[in-house]
């Protein structure tokens, strides 16, 4: 406390003063953004502001610092911040190295940094985070010895030749070679029916027997990517791809050690340390969900003991310091999968991804199939979790329904879970909808309601004084199949009968108003659960766009139709890219019944995520004015309007348009 | 055979939307329906084939029975009723008048909005093509090349 009270009333220099304004700032950042409590009495425990291997000050030159001011007894160095605690004998000493210390420069190469000192109340040993290596992962050290390791490292020819055994290539951030295979950069796969002559280097087969006799791998592999990597270089976090490849995978490093960087799609990260002739083995978890990487660096933060050898590098802080890498190859032993994967990942594995995106119907059967498996199966498998999500009306379509006259007749085509049915007492409102199970749930409502196709209503021609058509049309496929169905509406109104028609729009922000599908933005893009798949080994993309588009490339594999337009599959709650899309819905509720309703559904769109199953619904999103355009032969427009995302129209039957059927029928 | 449901009256008619009781096909959602299977002329009125049918007490409301009338075929609903064993003797042509005739709105009140067909078919008359009735719930899906 004296000591303090001392240095406050000491008149300070220009240079103290600017000093201590950097060291408040600094303690400042530490508790903002660290969460790290800085004390103004003194203790024996210190935090070094910028004195971190996150900042390139290596442990060693740090402590060579410290041991100025007095007895170091401990010092944390956490592995990526910019700081690090280091804890003296006697409060005696820190306090010798605050003064002495404080605002001391470190010297680099190319740069300076200058270490700011507070006081804490104690080093949290709780920061020491512990966690374990992946599921499946293992780090065998010295798996090949010196000698080996000269031998492989001689059996990569890098030369340039001309033969066609192996393939080479400088990638942008590294140099690779095939053998067995070759491993394509543009679809992350191999090309099954195209080996490479001369299969694996002979120098390869003593240490592939050895996995073989220890265990580590059942079948010997016959794909070897040699990657070389310069200090600074690295490879973008992935997955291998599943179909590409068998469990597991087996990397061994040569000629330095590096950091592989491993993440579970949650968030969690684990750094593992692999030392030169170590042999990595990803199985199971470690190598169908988590993604592995390099980060492109000169330093990896290490432990301090060569001994240390492998394994978790952030289990213990007081033990890391920096290591300059050095010109590392890896040997990645793969076998080739011929059957589809079977993982229990789906969400990351593409063999159990659902197929591309179907194609804009051309003739009448194909609008007819792709609306049976993109709209019907849909809402049959989705019924009751879509029902549990409409319950309120929308207040137009409310206030239309209580203008009916009392003892009307109201026919709701696609009522869905009937929420429109019961609006008003006074009429007479029975429900169709194309899904048995959402008129299932309108009868156990109390409410009148059959299964049909709203292209072919069973009802009388002129038997309803009022049609309702609510987020229904949108989903004909064909501008003649939308046209039939307003059409068919018509034909069921008696001459002075009134409709509602209700369509989503394209436009999903009208007169500066975003509409509540747009507001209601609360989920996170669903290209989060797929990241791992879109993740390429040469180039990071994480467009969504490009990952369509590179597994409709990889699917069509220029056999496939490229005339045919795909339909694009659009990413809830943001704005419609196309009129022509996939709208997923992402299943929610009792997780067995998911599972079950996705395992039986095999026609059905469906894929898993992590979160469930997703289905893709179709839609076509009417522009302004289309909508009227299909309202023109017995009926007049009585208004048209934008509401909430929808485009709008209320009509009137003007005069009869005898149906095949009436004519018939009058004869 | 008949399964007489009470509930309360006032909340079946008032609160259709908040009461939960299951609502089977009534006659005169029948007397809308029609077939419409692929070159039929002649598909209305569809014949009843019922195997469960109940009665479900409905509040009684002349006004609403009366504005109901005048939109129905009175034919067919006389057949249906009589193939389910409720004509309640009504004529087979409608009276004229009846506006204010109390005992004949009763009735045809019980036929409109009081028999349900839970189980059974409607067949269309000339393809003799059937649609099930399950649950309640007519299925008048067709099949593509219908």
């Amino acid at each position: 406390m004296e000591s303090s009270m001392d240095y406050t009333n000491v008149r300070r220099t220009k240079e103290e003063k600017k000093m201590l304004r950097r060291q408040t700032k600094a303690s400042h950042t530490l508790l903002k953004h660290e969460g790290i409590s800085t004390v103004s009495h003194p203790t024996k425990h210190l935090v070094v502001s910028n004195g971190g291997l996150g900042n390139g000050v290596s442990r060693e030159s740090l402590l060579e610092v410290l041991k100025e001011g007095g007895t170091v007894k401990s010092l944390l160095t956490p592995p990526t911040k910019p700081y690090a605690f280091v804890t003296y004998s006697s409060t005696q000493a820190s306090q010798n190295a605050f003064t002495l210390l404080n605002g001391r420069s470190l010297m680099y190469s190319d740069q300076s940094v200058t270490l700011y000192f507070s006081y804490v109340e104690r080093v949290d040993s709780e920061r020491t985070v512990s966690c374990a290596l992946p599921p499946g992962l293992s780090v065998l050290e010295d798996f090949v010895s010196i000698e080996e390791e000269l031998q492989l490292l001689k059996a990569v020819d890098w030369r340039l030749d001309t033969d066609d055994i192996t393939v080479h290539k400088a990638l942008k951030h590294r140099r690779v070679k095939h053998y067995g295979y070759e491993f394509r950069y543009d679809n992350n796969n191999v090309d099954k029916d195209k080996p490479l002559p001369g299969g694996l280097p002979v120098e390869c087969d003593a240490l592939l027997q050895r996995c073989l006799t220890d265990g580590h791998i059942s079948v010997l592999p016959d794909q070897l990517t040699v990657n070389q990597y310069q200090s600074g270089q690295g490879i973008p976090p992935h997955v291998d791809t599943h179909s590409a490849f068998e469990d597991p995978i087996l990397s061994l490093s040569l000629g330095a050690k590096t950091v592989m960087d491993f993440k579970h799609p949650d968030g969690r990260s684990v750094s593992v340390l692999l030392p030169e002739r170590s042999l990595l083995v990803m199985k199971g978890d470690s190598r169908y969900l988590w993604t592995h990487g390099i980060t492109p660096r000169k330093f990896d933060v290490v432990p301090v003991s060569e001994d240390g050898g492998s394994g978790v590098l952030t289990s213990d802080l007081s033990n890391l310091t920096l290591n300059r890498r050095g010109t590392r190859t890896s040997l990645t032993f793969r076998k080739i999968r011929h059957t589809p994967c079977n993982c229990i990942h789906p969400s990351v594995c593409d063999s159990q991804q659902p197929p591309a995106p179907p194609t804009m119907p051309v003739v009448e059967a194909d609008a007819c199939c792709l609306e049976a498996q993109y709209v019907h199966q849909v809402y049959e498998e989705i019924s009751s979790h879509f029902s549990s999500t409409r319950h309120s009306p929308w207040p137009q379509v409310r206030d239309f329904l209580l203008s009916l006259p009392p003892g009307a007749i109201l026919v709701d085509i696609g009522c869905g879970n009937g929420k429109y049915l019961g609006i008003n007492p006074e009429v007479m409102a029975v429900g169709c909808d194309r899904s048995a199970n959402l008129v299932q749930i309108c009868v156990e409502r109390g409410y009148e309601a059959f299964v049909s196709d709203a292209l072919s209503v069973p009802l009388r021609s002129g038997c309803c004084d009022a049609c309702i058509s609510i987020a229904v049309i949108h989903h004909f496929s064909t501008k003649e199949r939308r046209q039939s169905a307003i059409r068919e509406l018509i034909r069921l109104l008696k001459v002075g009968g009134r409709a509602l028609i209700y369509v989503w729009a394209m436009e999903q922000e009208y007169n500066k108003q975003k509409s509540k599908y747009l507001k209601e933005n609360k989920y996170e893009a669903n290209a989060v659960t797929t990241s791992c798949m879109k993740t390429t080994e040469e180039n990071n993309t994480n467009q969504q766009e490009e990952h369509i588009s590179s597994v409709i490339r990889n699917t069509e594999d220029g056999s496939g139709d490229v005339t045919a337009r795909r339909i694009h599959v659009h990413t809830n709650r943001t704005a419609f890219l196309s009129q022509d899309l996939l709208v997923p819905w992402h299943l929610k509720g009792n997780k067995d019944k998911n599972k079950e309703a996705a395992s039986c559904s095999t026609e059905v769109s469906v894929e898993q995520s992590s979160q469930g199953p997703v289905f893709h619904r179709y839609y076509h999103v009417f522009n302004q004015g289309e909508l009227e355009e299909l309202c023109v032969s017995g009926v007049k427009v009585l208004r048209s309007y934008h509401d909430q995302g929808n485009w709008c129209v209320e009509v009137e039957k003007t005069n009869h348009i005898p149906s095949e059927i009436d004519i018939a029928m009058e004869k | 055979m008949w399964l007489l449901c009470f509930c309360n009256p006032i909340l079946v008619i008032r609160c259709r939307n908040i009461l939960l009781h299951t609502v089977e096909m009534k006659l005169l959602t029948h007397n809308m329906l029609t077939s419409h299977v692929k070159g039929v002329t002649k598909g209305y009125p569809l014949n009843i084939k019922a195997t469960e049918v109940k009665v479900n007490e409905v509040d009684f409301n002349a006004q609403f029975v009366t504005r109901m009338i005048p939109k129905l075929e009175w034919g067919p609903l006389i057949q249906a009723a009589e193939v389910l064993g409720h004509s309640q003797d009504l004529p087979s042509t409608l009276i004229p008048n009846y506006e204010n005739d109390e005992d004949f709105l009763r009735k045809v009140h019980r036929i409109l909005l009081e028999v349900e067909v839970i189980e059974g078919s409607l067949q269309c008359p000339e393809s003799g093509r059937e649609f099930p009735i399950s649950k309640g719930v007519p299925n008048m899906l067709l099949n593509e090349d219908e």
